[in-house]
Protein backbone atom coordinates (compact mmCIF):
# COMPACT_ATOMS: atom_id res chain seq x y z
CA UNK A 1 0.00 0.00 0.00
CA UNK A 2 1.37 3.47 0.68
CA UNK A 3 4.72 4.09 1.96
CA UNK A 4 4.51 7.16 4.46
CA UNK A 5 8.51 7.02 4.09
CA UNK A 6 9.25 7.15 0.53
CA UNK A 7 12.96 5.28 0.46
CA UNK A 8 15.59 7.08 -0.85
CA UNK A 9 16.33 5.18 -4.22
CA UNK A 10 13.13 5.34 -5.21
CA UNK A 11 12.79 9.29 -4.23
CA UNK A 12 15.63 9.36 -6.73
CA UNK A 13 13.74 7.92 -9.76
CA UNK A 14 12.46 11.16 -11.30
CA UNK A 15 10.04 10.57 -14.49
CA UNK A 16 9.69 13.77 -15.13
CA UNK A 17 11.35 16.91 -14.65
CA UNK A 18 11.30 20.98 -15.40
CA UNK A 19 14.13 22.68 -15.16
CA UNK A 20 13.75 26.37 -15.32
CA UNK A 21 10.59 26.20 -17.54
CA UNK A 22 9.74 29.27 -19.15
CA UNK A 23 6.84 29.48 -21.91
CA UNK A 24 6.56 32.67 -23.77
CA UNK A 25 3.47 33.42 -26.54
CA UNK A 26 3.77 35.37 -28.83
CA UNK A 27 6.57 38.13 -29.73
CA UNK A 28 7.65 41.70 -28.72
CA UNK A 29 5.02 43.83 -27.03
CA UNK A 30 2.15 41.53 -26.96
CA UNK A 31 4.48 39.13 -25.63
CA UNK A 32 2.58 36.42 -22.78
CA UNK A 33 4.62 34.65 -20.28
CA UNK A 34 2.84 31.53 -19.22
CA UNK A 35 5.61 30.21 -17.47
CA UNK A 36 8.58 32.00 -15.71
CA UNK A 37 11.41 29.68 -14.75
CA UNK A 38 9.66 27.04 -13.13
CA UNK A 39 11.16 23.36 -11.84
CA UNK A 40 9.74 21.00 -10.84
CA UNK A 41 10.52 16.77 -10.35
CA UNK A 42 7.98 13.93 -10.11
CA UNK A 43 9.21 10.95 -8.85
CA UNK A 44 8.16 7.11 -9.45
CA UNK A 45 5.43 6.62 -6.39
CA UNK A 46 4.49 10.37 -6.27
CA UNK A 47 1.15 12.56 -6.72
CA UNK A 48 1.85 15.38 -7.29
CA UNK A 49 -0.85 18.60 -7.58
CA UNK A 50 -0.88 21.83 -9.42
CA UNK A 51 -2.99 24.49 -8.16
CA UNK A 52 -3.86 27.94 -9.16
CA UNK A 53 -6.19 30.39 -10.51
CA UNK A 54 -6.94 30.21 -14.28
CA UNK A 55 -4.67 31.69 -16.12
CA UNK A 56 -1.51 31.06 -13.52
CA UNK A 57 -0.06 28.35 -16.14
CA UNK A 58 -1.49 25.26 -14.72
CA UNK A 59 -2.25 23.41 -18.09
CA UNK A 60 1.05 25.16 -19.80
CA UNK A 61 2.98 23.29 -17.34
CA UNK A 62 1.04 19.75 -17.76
CA UNK A 63 1.71 20.18 -21.62
CA UNK A 64 5.18 20.95 -21.22
CA UNK A 65 5.41 18.10 -19.00
CA UNK A 66 4.14 15.48 -21.68
CA UNK A 67 5.72 17.02 -24.66
CA UNK A 68 2.11 18.21 -26.26
CA UNK A 69 4.34 22.04 -26.28
CA UNK A 70 7.52 23.16 -26.47
CA UNK A 71 9.89 25.07 -23.73
CA UNK A 72 10.71 28.64 -24.55
CA UNK A 73 13.78 28.20 -22.43
CA UNK A 74 14.31 25.39 -19.81
CA UNK A 75 14.28 21.84 -20.26
CA UNK A 76 12.05 19.13 -20.15
CA UNK A 77 13.11 15.32 -19.32
CA UNK A 78 10.57 12.62 -19.38
CA UNK A 79 12.46 9.05 -18.08
CA UNK A 80 16.10 11.20 -18.50
CA UNK A 81 15.02 11.81 -22.27
CA UNK A 82 15.40 16.23 -23.10
CA UNK A 83 12.44 16.70 -24.74
CA UNK A 84 14.33 19.93 -26.36
CA UNK A 85 16.72 18.01 -28.81
CA UNK A 86 13.83 15.06 -29.90
CA UNK A 87 12.73 15.24 -33.36
CA UNK A 88 9.01 16.05 -33.76
CA UNK A 89 8.63 12.64 -34.88
CA UNK A 90 10.83 11.10 -31.72
CA UNK A 91 8.36 13.77 -29.34
CA UNK A 92 5.50 11.84 -31.10
CA UNK A 93 6.55 8.40 -30.06
CA UNK A 94 7.99 9.49 -26.91
CA UNK A 95 4.38 10.82 -26.10
CA UNK A 96 2.94 7.60 -27.07
CA UNK A 97 5.08 5.24 -25.33
CA UNK A 98 5.85 7.03 -21.70
CA UNK A 99 3.07 9.47 -21.24
CA UNK A 100 -0.55 8.92 -20.74
CA UNK A 101 -3.46 11.71 -20.49
CA UNK A 102 -6.55 12.35 -18.58
CA UNK A 103 -8.67 15.19 -19.82
CA UNK A 104 -11.87 16.34 -18.04
CA UNK A 105 -13.83 15.59 -21.28
CA UNK A 106 -12.28 11.54 -21.34
CA UNK A 107 -12.62 11.51 -24.79
CA UNK A 108 -13.51 7.79 -24.84
CA UNK A 109 -14.92 6.98 -28.51
CA UNK A 110 -18.82 6.18 -27.99
CA UNK A 111 -18.26 3.53 -30.33
CA UNK A 112 -15.59 1.61 -28.96
CA UNK A 113 -15.92 -1.13 -25.87
CA UNK A 114 -13.68 -0.07 -22.75
CA UNK A 115 -11.17 -2.66 -23.70
CA UNK A 116 -11.47 -1.26 -27.48
CA UNK A 117 -10.80 2.16 -25.93
CA UNK A 118 -7.86 0.93 -23.88
CA UNK A 119 -6.30 -0.51 -26.51
CA UNK A 120 -6.34 2.15 -29.14
CA UNK A 121 -3.12 3.50 -28.13
CA UNK A 122 -1.45 0.45 -28.22
CA UNK A 123 -2.58 -0.62 -31.67
CA UNK A 124 -1.86 2.96 -33.16
CA UNK A 125 1.52 2.04 -31.56
CA UNK A 126 1.99 -0.98 -33.64
CA UNK A 127 1.03 -3.70 -31.50
CA UNK A 128 -0.90 -6.39 -32.81
CA UNK A 129 -4.74 -6.70 -31.92
CA UNK A 130 -4.32 -10.28 -29.52
CA UNK A 131 -1.25 -8.44 -27.65
CA UNK A 132 -2.90 -4.94 -27.47
CA UNK A 133 -5.97 -6.52 -25.66
CA UNK A 134 -4.36 -8.53 -23.39
CA UNK A 135 -2.75 -5.48 -22.45
CA UNK A 136 -6.11 -3.72 -21.98
CA UNK A 137 -7.78 -6.21 -19.96
CA UNK A 138 -4.42 -6.14 -17.79
CA UNK A 139 -4.58 -2.48 -17.50
CA UNK A 140 -8.45 -2.77 -16.30
CA UNK A 141 -8.03 -5.35 -14.09
CA UNK A 142 -5.52 -3.67 -12.22
CA UNK A 143 -8.07 -0.69 -11.94
CA UNK A 144 -11.09 -3.35 -10.77
CA UNK A 145 -12.50 -2.18 -14.13
CA UNK A 146 -12.36 -6.22 -15.69
CA UNK A 147 -16.16 -6.23 -15.44
CA UNK A 148 -16.73 -3.50 -17.73
CA UNK A 149 -14.39 -4.51 -20.88
CA UNK A 150 -17.26 -5.32 -23.04
CA UNK A 151 -19.53 -1.85 -22.13
CA UNK A 152 -19.54 1.23 -24.24
CA UNK A 153 -19.36 4.56 -22.59
CA UNK A 154 -22.47 5.47 -22.51
CA UNK A 155 -23.27 2.28 -20.88
CA UNK A 156 -21.10 3.03 -17.72
CA UNK A 157 -21.16 6.11 -14.73
CA UNK A 158 -18.90 8.64 -14.66
CA UNK A 159 -16.53 7.07 -12.32
CA UNK A 160 -16.53 4.12 -14.19
CA UNK A 161 -15.90 6.22 -17.52
CA UNK A 162 -12.84 7.83 -15.79
CA UNK A 163 -11.35 4.44 -14.63
CA UNK A 164 -11.78 3.51 -18.54
CA UNK A 165 -9.64 6.96 -19.30
CA UNK A 166 -7.10 6.07 -17.08
CA UNK A 167 -6.14 2.32 -17.75
CA UNK A 168 -6.13 3.97 -21.05
CA UNK A 169 -3.83 6.52 -20.26
CA UNK A 170 -1.12 3.87 -18.48
CA UNK A 171 -1.70 0.79 -20.47
CA UNK A 172 1.77 -0.51 -21.65
CA UNK A 173 4.85 0.57 -20.05
CA UNK A 174 3.92 4.21 -19.47
CA UNK A 175 4.64 5.59 -16.12
CA UNK A 176 3.94 9.32 -16.06
CA UNK A 177 0.29 9.97 -16.29
CA UNK A 178 -1.22 13.79 -16.32
CA UNK A 179 -4.54 14.81 -15.39
CA UNK A 180 -5.99 18.03 -16.80
CA UNK A 181 -8.99 18.96 -14.09
CA UNK A 182 -9.81 15.01 -14.28
CA UNK A 183 -12.88 15.37 -12.04
CA UNK A 184 -14.78 17.91 -14.20
CA UNK A 185 -17.55 18.68 -12.78
CA UNK A 186 -18.96 15.14 -10.99
CA UNK A 187 -20.22 15.75 -7.60
CA UNK A 188 -17.37 15.16 -4.82
CA UNK A 189 -17.88 11.34 -3.98
CA UNK A 190 -17.06 10.58 -7.58
CA UNK A 191 -14.43 13.10 -7.30
CA UNK A 192 -12.58 11.68 -4.52
CA UNK A 193 -13.18 8.01 -6.10
CA UNK A 194 -11.23 9.56 -9.24
CA UNK A 195 -8.69 11.01 -7.16
CA UNK A 196 -8.85 7.84 -5.02
CA UNK A 197 -7.82 5.79 -8.76
CA UNK A 198 -5.07 8.58 -9.31
CA UNK A 199 -3.52 7.96 -5.45
CA UNK A 200 -3.68 4.16 -6.28
CA UNK A 201 -1.44 4.55 -9.47
CA UNK A 202 0.74 6.12 -7.71
CA UNK A 203 1.37 4.19 -4.83
CA UNK A 204 1.61 1.21 -7.47
CA UNK A 205 4.42 3.40 -8.96
CA UNK A 206 3.59 5.88 -11.50
CA UNK A 207 4.66 9.23 -11.52
CA UNK A 208 1.29 11.10 -11.25
CA UNK A 209 1.09 14.78 -11.85
CA UNK A 210 -2.59 16.39 -11.40
CA UNK A 211 -4.04 20.18 -12.46
CA UNK A 212 -7.22 21.09 -10.72
CA UNK A 213 -8.38 24.19 -9.09
CA UNK A 214 -9.94 22.57 -5.96
CA UNK A 215 -8.31 21.96 -2.81
CA UNK A 216 -10.51 18.83 -1.71
CA UNK A 217 -8.71 16.90 -4.75
CA UNK A 218 -4.95 18.67 -4.68
CA UNK A 219 -5.27 17.29 -1.21
CA UNK A 220 -4.73 13.52 -1.91
CA UNK A 221 -1.71 14.76 -3.07
CA UNK A 222 1.88 14.08 -1.40
CA UNK A 223 3.08 17.72 -2.65
CA UNK A 224 0.63 20.65 -3.76
CA UNK A 225 2.42 23.60 -5.95
CA UNK A 226 0.79 26.44 -6.09
CA UNK A 227 0.96 28.47 -9.48
CA UNK A 228 0.22 32.03 -9.57
CA UNK A 229 1.48 34.48 -12.70
CA UNK A 230 3.66 31.39 -14.43
CA UNK A 231 5.56 30.99 -11.26
CA UNK A 232 5.47 28.94 -8.12
CA UNK A 233 4.23 30.45 -5.24
CA UNK A 234 4.34 27.91 -2.30
CA UNK A 235 4.09 23.97 -1.87
CA UNK A 236 2.69 21.98 0.45
CA UNK A 237 3.98 18.77 1.05
CA UNK A 238 2.39 16.06 3.26
CA UNK A 239 3.98 14.97 6.34
CA UNK A 240 5.82 17.82 7.17
CA UNK A 241 3.46 19.36 9.65
CA UNK A 242 3.57 16.14 12.18
CA UNK A 243 5.82 17.59 14.54
CA UNK A 244 3.85 20.95 14.91
CA UNK B 1 -20.63 19.97 21.34
CA UNK B 2 -23.30 18.51 23.41
CA UNK B 3 -21.39 15.23 24.92
CA UNK B 4 -24.49 14.63 26.77
CA UNK B 5 -26.46 13.60 23.64
CA UNK B 6 -23.74 11.94 22.01
CA UNK B 7 -22.98 9.61 25.20
CA UNK B 8 -27.16 9.26 25.39
CA UNK B 9 -26.67 7.74 21.41
CA UNK B 10 -24.03 5.58 22.66
CA UNK B 11 -26.25 3.96 25.29
CA UNK B 12 -29.28 3.09 22.89
CA UNK B 13 -26.88 0.06 21.79
CA UNK B 14 -27.29 -1.11 25.51
CA UNK B 15 -26.02 -0.45 28.75
CA UNK B 16 -22.34 0.55 29.32
CA UNK B 17 -19.29 1.67 31.52
CA UNK B 18 -18.02 5.38 31.72
CA UNK B 19 -14.63 3.86 30.26
CA UNK B 20 -16.59 2.18 27.54
CA UNK B 21 -18.90 5.19 26.61
CA UNK B 22 -15.05 7.50 26.52
CA UNK B 23 -13.80 4.52 23.78
CA UNK B 24 -17.00 4.41 21.73
CA UNK B 25 -17.49 8.26 21.76
CA UNK B 26 -13.65 8.76 20.54
CA UNK B 27 -14.09 5.71 17.75
CA UNK B 28 -17.30 7.25 16.19
CA UNK B 29 -16.18 11.01 15.89
CA UNK B 30 -12.44 9.83 14.72
CA UNK B 31 -11.26 11.13 17.79
CA UNK B 32 -11.90 14.42 16.48
CA UNK B 33 -13.13 15.12 20.08
CA UNK B 34 -10.95 13.40 22.86
CA UNK B 35 -12.67 13.30 25.53
CA UNK B 36 -11.33 12.73 29.39
CA UNK B 37 -12.67 10.13 31.73
CA UNK B 38 -13.48 13.09 34.49
CA UNK B 39 -15.71 14.78 31.79
CA UNK B 40 -17.42 11.58 31.10
CA UNK B 41 -18.56 10.57 34.54
CA UNK B 42 -19.55 14.06 35.64
CA UNK B 43 -22.02 14.14 32.63
CA UNK B 44 -23.25 11.17 33.52
CA UNK B 45 -23.89 12.05 36.85
CA UNK B 46 -25.31 15.16 35.92
CA UNK B 47 -28.02 12.90 33.76
CA UNK B 48 -28.52 11.14 36.50
CA UNK B 49 -29.20 13.63 38.30
CA UNK B 50 -32.03 14.95 35.54
CA UNK B 51 -33.58 11.53 35.34
CA UNK B 52 -31.72 10.77 31.09
CA UNK B 53 -29.78 7.65 32.59
CA UNK B 54 -29.86 5.03 35.49
CA UNK B 55 -27.17 3.57 37.01
CA UNK B 56 -27.34 -0.55 37.39
CA UNK B 57 -25.86 -2.14 40.53
CA UNK B 58 -21.97 -2.34 40.94
CA UNK B 59 -20.06 -4.91 40.09
CA UNK B 60 -17.23 -6.60 41.94
CA UNK B 61 -14.64 -3.99 40.68
CA UNK B 62 -16.81 -0.89 42.03
CA UNK B 63 -17.81 -0.08 38.34
CA UNK B 64 -21.38 1.05 37.28
CA UNK B 65 -23.43 0.19 34.16
CA UNK B 66 -25.55 2.89 32.80
CA UNK B 67 -28.92 2.80 30.69
CA UNK B 68 -30.76 5.56 28.98
CA UNK B 69 -33.99 6.13 30.65
CA UNK B 70 -37.25 6.83 28.35
CA UNK B 71 -36.51 10.66 29.29
CA UNK B 72 -33.41 9.83 28.02
CA UNK B 73 -34.88 8.90 24.95
CA UNK B 74 -37.02 11.69 24.29
CA UNK B 75 -34.17 13.96 24.79
CA UNK B 76 -32.34 12.13 22.55
CA UNK B 77 -34.93 12.44 20.03
CA UNK B 78 -35.38 16.00 20.30
CA UNK B 79 -31.81 16.61 19.50
CA UNK B 80 -31.85 14.69 16.41
CA UNK B 81 -34.49 16.51 15.15
CA UNK B 82 -33.12 19.72 15.70
CA UNK B 83 -30.91 21.01 13.51
CA UNK B 84 -27.57 22.83 14.33
CA UNK B 85 -27.43 26.84 14.27
CA UNK B 86 -25.13 28.12 12.22
CA UNK B 87 -22.92 30.98 14.61
CA UNK B 88 -21.71 30.79 18.06
CA UNK B 89 -18.35 29.73 16.51
CA UNK B 90 -15.68 31.26 18.03
CA UNK B 91 -14.15 34.15 16.95
CA UNK B 92 -12.61 33.14 14.10
CA UNK B 93 -8.56 33.88 14.30
CA UNK B 94 -8.04 34.13 10.96
CA UNK B 95 -10.19 36.78 9.74
CA UNK B 96 -8.85 38.74 12.41
CA UNK B 97 -5.39 38.58 11.56
CA UNK B 98 -6.27 39.18 7.57
CA UNK B 99 -8.10 41.93 8.73
CA UNK B 100 -5.14 43.72 10.79
CA UNK B 101 -2.87 42.98 8.13
CA UNK B 102 -4.52 45.20 6.07
CA UNK B 103 -4.43 47.67 8.53
CA UNK B 104 -1.09 47.57 9.93
CA UNK B 105 1.69 48.57 7.77
CA UNK B 106 4.81 46.91 6.73
CA UNK B 107 2.54 43.76 6.67
CA UNK B 108 2.67 41.48 3.58
CA UNK B 109 -0.95 40.64 2.97
CA UNK B 110 -0.13 38.09 0.38
CA UNK B 111 2.54 36.63 2.24
CA UNK B 112 0.14 36.02 5.34
CA UNK B 113 -2.39 34.23 3.07
CA UNK B 114 -0.26 32.22 1.07
CA UNK B 115 1.50 31.15 4.55
CA UNK B 116 -2.15 30.11 5.35
CA UNK B 117 -3.20 28.58 2.46
CA UNK B 118 -0.56 25.96 2.23
CA UNK B 119 -1.09 25.51 5.73
CA UNK B 120 -4.98 24.88 5.15
CA UNK B 121 -3.70 22.73 2.15
CA UNK B 122 -1.71 20.52 4.88
CA UNK B 123 -4.02 20.07 7.36
CA UNK B 124 -6.49 18.88 4.23
CA UNK B 125 -3.99 16.20 2.70
CA UNK B 126 -3.77 14.71 6.64
CA UNK B 127 -7.41 14.86 6.87
CA UNK B 128 -7.90 12.45 2.94
CA UNK B 129 -5.05 10.59 4.22
CA UNK B 130 -6.37 9.77 7.66
CA UNK B 131 -9.42 8.67 5.46
CA UNK B 132 -8.33 5.89 3.61
CA UNK B 133 -8.87 3.27 5.52
CA UNK B 134 -11.26 4.31 8.10
CA UNK B 135 -15.24 3.33 8.78
CA UNK B 136 -18.26 5.47 7.47
CA UNK B 137 -18.67 7.62 10.53
CA UNK B 138 -15.22 8.30 10.67
CA UNK B 139 -15.31 9.14 7.11
CA UNK B 140 -18.33 11.57 7.55
CA UNK B 141 -16.69 13.46 10.71
CA UNK B 142 -13.02 13.49 8.84
CA UNK B 143 -15.30 14.76 5.48
CA UNK B 144 -17.27 17.41 7.25
CA UNK B 145 -13.58 18.96 8.71
CA UNK B 146 -12.55 18.43 5.14
CA UNK B 147 -15.20 20.59 3.57
CA UNK B 148 -14.51 23.16 6.18
CA UNK B 149 -11.16 23.52 5.54
CA UNK B 150 -11.89 23.67 1.61
CA UNK B 151 -14.30 26.48 2.31
CA UNK B 152 -11.05 28.22 3.84
CA UNK B 153 -9.18 27.70 1.34
CA UNK B 154 -11.77 28.83 -0.90
CA UNK B 155 -11.94 32.16 0.95
CA UNK B 156 -8.08 32.38 0.79
CA UNK B 157 -7.99 32.19 -3.30
CA UNK B 158 -10.70 34.54 -3.11
CA UNK B 159 -8.96 36.84 -0.71
CA UNK B 160 -5.72 36.71 -2.62
CA UNK B 161 -7.40 37.77 -6.18
CA UNK B 162 -9.20 40.61 -4.29
CA UNK B 163 -5.75 41.86 -3.40
CA UNK B 164 -4.42 41.36 -6.65
CA UNK B 165 -6.87 43.68 -7.71
CA UNK B 166 -7.12 46.23 -5.15
CA UNK B 167 -3.41 46.47 -3.14
CA UNK B 168 -3.58 47.16 0.57
CA UNK B 169 -4.08 51.03 0.90
CA UNK B 170 -0.70 53.33 1.08
CA UNK B 171 1.68 50.07 0.31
Amino acid sequence: MTSRDPDPDASADVVARLVEVTRQHGDGAGAVRALKGVSLDVAAGELVAVMGPSGSGKSTLLNLAGGLDRTTSGEVEVEGVALSGLSAADLAALRRRRVGYVFQDLNLIPSLTAAENVMLPRELDGVRTARARQEALAALEELGAADLADRFPEEMSGGQRQRVAIARALVGERRLLLADEPTGAVDTLVGDEILGILRGRADAGAAVLVVTHEPRYAAWADRVVFLKDGEIADAAEAGLVSAR
Amino acid sequence: MTIRHGLLALLTQGPRYGYQLRAEFEASTGATWPLNIGQVYTTLSRMERDGLVAPGEQDEQGRVVYSITDKGRADLERWFATPVRQADRPRDELVIKLAMAMTAPGVDVARVVQAQRSATMRTLQELTRAKRGAGVAQRLVLDSMIFQAEAEQRWLAHCEAVLAASPKEGA
